[in-house]
């Protein structure tokens, strides 16, 4: 199979010369973007949090409905075609927080409404998600059954 | 007397005539750097339609019948419609031809299907077989994210090296008479693959073949890249056409002096579209808005046209397959 192996030489050589030549990402730029949004969304969360638990919430309450604002406020600025945007530019910054999260299950909900709400909405909104739930319980299941057997 | 060239080009007996072009495009390219040559700039990308794609097309209709109008002729004298697009079974192209109802021939060669269907249309012309052939090419960049990446909402960052699809769509009328330039030699390239497999690095994917097909073209047809006043590819974007230079530089060629590209030529640099324009409306409305006057005028005499298309699918690059990609060239001269 030496043809086998020329084409494997040379896709490594042209792999080489495109790594040459590609752009690098801004990454200092792009870091102080995710820092400082992420940071934001973040503070932003905090002062939800704090005034909550002014209204008398338990902390574990207060978390619970500061997570429901941010998520309302995610999806409400994914609907006013905002919060892309702002992803653009913050990356990880606007993706790791759970505003992150409602954004990728809001955009595909809106993309793909065209298709109806059986095959476009309810079929596609965890298209991006769907895997991030699949993997999370699939690891908190076996978190508890490590648990379980080991107590 | 054999019209065949070399190993895969065409030398047209009866040089077929482009007789007029015509081109629609959405605001981001209304405010490029082509701003003044289009004949029509949407307002927005969905143009009161009810989805991207209806409004895909609706723009390669427009197009079609534009370019009709500018030829003075009426849609019963076009022998043949040869037309493609992106989307999944050529749904923009196969929409608007619903109300066209002329003969049609739907083509698939991802953005390279201008030079394709210039290619082809010319055959057909040069072989008697019709008297005028509309051509025509769109993309749409919302309609595109949403079936090749991610939904348009979502807040993704884009890598520097990513190309923006061009809203759009550019058509020609082929004659076999009239007045205009003319489509002279064609080379129709072969599938090439040097294993990239990212779909966000479609021009580098390219390069190596839009290099094969010129480098097959200028020896068929045993021309050096001086002959050309301008070489121009379909979508390789900045970094796809230093890749093109590189490449042709190694077989002993020189391009740099007069190579563009026409990814480049469609968005300024603040626009954010990072390496340039992508999309069958990238050739397609750069040939048919600027480079078209241009030949008619004179001030381009002789010009190659690589299309260049990557003919992945998202289902292909989800089962990590490489992105097979081709090149068809057609010399258009005055």
């Amino acid at each position: 199979m030496a043809g086998n192996q020329k084409q494997e030489k040379s896709e490594e050589q042209y792999q080489k010369k495109v790594d040459q030549v590609t752009p690098k990402p801004p990454l200092l730029k792009n870091l102080l973007w995710a820092f400082v949004v992420g940071g934001l969304i973040c503070t932003l969360g905090q002062f939800i949090l704090n005034y909550f638990v002014d209204l008398g919430l338990s902390k574990k309450d207060a978390a619970g409905a500061a997570g429901a604002v941010l998520i309302f406020l995610s999806a409400f600025f994914t609907g006013l075609g905002v919060y892309d945007e702002l992803g653009k530019r913050a990356g990880a910054g606007s993706i790791v927080p759970i505003t992150g999260f409602a954004n990728s299950i809001v955009a595909p909900a809106m993309e793909f409404k065209r298709e109806g709400y059986v095959f476009g909405i309810g079929a596609k909104m965890f298209v991006i998600a769907g895997p991030v739930l699949v993997y999370g319980m699939l690891t908190a299941f076996i978190i508890g059954l490590l648990h379980w057997l080991l107590h | 007397m054999k019209k065949k060239l070399g190993s895969q080009s065409i030398r047209f007996e009866q040089p077929p005539i482009i007789t007029s072009t015509a081109t629609i495009v959405g605001p981001m390219e209304g405010e490029g750097l082509l701003a003044n040559f289009f004949d029509y700039v949407m307002a927005d990308n969905i143009n009161n339609y009810a989805s991207w794609e209806k409004c895909e097309s609706y723009m390669i209709e427009w197009a079609i019948r534009k370019a009709v109008e500018k030829d003075n002729s009426t849609l019963e004298n076009v022998d043949y419609i040869l037309a493609g697009d992106l989307l999944n079974q050529l749904m923009a192209t196969h929409f608007a031809m619903r109300s066209l109802g002329r003969p049609f021939l739907g083509l698939y060669g991802a953005c390279s299907t201008l030079a394709e269907s210039m290619l082809i249309g010319s055959t057909l012309l040069d072989g008697g077989f019709a008297e005028k052939i509309a051509i025509a090419v769109s993309s749409h960049h919302d309609a595109a994210e949403r079936q090749y990446r991610f939904p348009t909402e979502m807040g993704v960052q884009r890598p520097p090296i990513s190309q923006w699809t061009v809203t759009g769509s550019g058509s020609a009328i082929l004659s076999a008479m009239g007045e205009g330039p003319r489509v002279t030699t064609a080379t129709v390239g072969r599938v090439i693959d040097l294993g990239i497999k990212d779909p966000n690095v479609m021009g580098p994917a390219m390069a190596p073949a839009a290099a094969d097909t010129l480098l097959c073209h200028l020896n068929d047809t045993g021309r050096t890249p001086d002959y050309y006043d301008m070489i121009y590819t379909g979508d390789l974007g900045k970094v796809g056409k230093q890749l093109v230079i590189d490449l042709m530089q190694e077989k002993g060629i020189n391009v740099s002096a007069n190579y563009e590209d026409c990814g480049c030529m469609v968005y300024r640099e603040e626009q954010d579209a990072h390496s340039g324009a992508s999309g069958c409306a990238s050739s397609g409305i750069v040939f048919a808005s600027y480079l078209y006057p241009l030949l008619k005028k004179g001030d381009l005499k002789k010009i190659l046209l690589i299309g260049t298309g990557s003919l992945h699918s998202p289902t292909s690059y989800q089962q990590k397959e490489s992105i097979p990609c081709i090149a068809h060239a057609v010399s258009i001269e005055q």
